[in-house]
């Protein structure tokens, strides 16, 4: 055992750990992921059915969605929903809420600047940076196409 | 129907999330960046404008939806002000819910405490 090599030890390892059924993960990802869908349909549905635009909407459902999953994270209840979900709760807009709410508390302790207001972007914040930076090399060369 | 469709449409959009997961050595954050940016240049290609007219909220709310909102936003700006919409397109049709994000999230991470398992 003391001679094995780093690929060896990796096939070994894998070969131990307990496989994670693909199909049951998939299946439990499409539930949940399609559930959230629905419900922020059902919101825009609502809002519109109050008299907002499909614009308005189409900001309306977003901050409601976040507002509900930042209040599910603190509240310890989305990390639940998503043991099993897997993608079905992370790739959702409210997976993203998640993400901010979910290590903001947990780093509380080191202080409400460095700790919380920091942390809460260790996944938000490479979402935005590649979705704001990719929309302006969009912007860009749309621009040149253009003229 | 919509509320169908959007069922399908988000579903299969998680099951991608969740193949790359299970699949590659993909962590969630990658996923999610992966899925903005694609968003993003899906838009720009015209790709994903027809899938948003179809699914409704199952496009709009996964994060390619984010970058959607992100790439539409870019281009109506630019055809309105040029230059200037690149930088300010995307943020702008975006920026209900990025504000939503960083408040709630603040507000919810102070007043709640981790969950110890």
């Amino acid at each position: 055992m003391k001679n094995i090599n780093q690929k060896d030890y990796e096939k070994y390892v894998n070969s131990k750990a307990p496989k994670p059924t693909l199909l049951k993960n998939c299946i439990w990802a499409f539930i949940v992921g399609g559930l959230i869908c629905v419900f922020g349909q059902f919101i825009t549905n609502f809002v519109m059915d109050y008299g907002l635009d499909k614009k308005e909407a189409a900001t309306a459902t977003p901050i409601t969605l976040i507002f509900l999953s930042a209040l599910l994270t603190g509240l310890g209840l989305y990390d639940k929903i998503g043991k099993k979900a897997g993608a079905g709760s992370i790739v959702p807009i409210t997976g993203f809420a998640n993400a901010i709410v979910a290590p903001a508390m947990e780093f509380k302790r080191e202080g409400f600047v460095l700790g919380v207001a920091a942390k809460m972007f260790i996944v938000a914040g490479p979402v935005l940076v590649y979705g704001i930076g990719s929309s302006v090399i969009v912007g860009i060369i749309y621009l040149l196409l253009k003229a | 129907m919509d509320y169908l469709k959007a069922f399908v449409v988000g579903g299969i959009i998680c099951v991608i999330g969740q193949i790359l997961m299970d699949k590659t050595k993909l962590t969630p954050a990658h996923v999610l960046v992966l899925f903005v940016t694609s968003g993003v240049i899906l838009t720009a290609i015209g790709i994903y404008e027809p899938i948003v007219n179809f699914g409704g909220a199952g496009a709009t709310v996964p994060l390619p939806g984010f970058g959607y909102s992100l790439g539409k936003g870019v281009i109506e700006a630019v055809k309105e002000e040029g230059l200037l919409g690149a930088f300010t397109g995307g943020i702008k049709a975006t920026a209900g819910g990025v504000a939503a994000a960083t408040f709630f999230g603040y507000i919810m991470a102070v007043i709640f405490d981790p969950k110890t398992k």
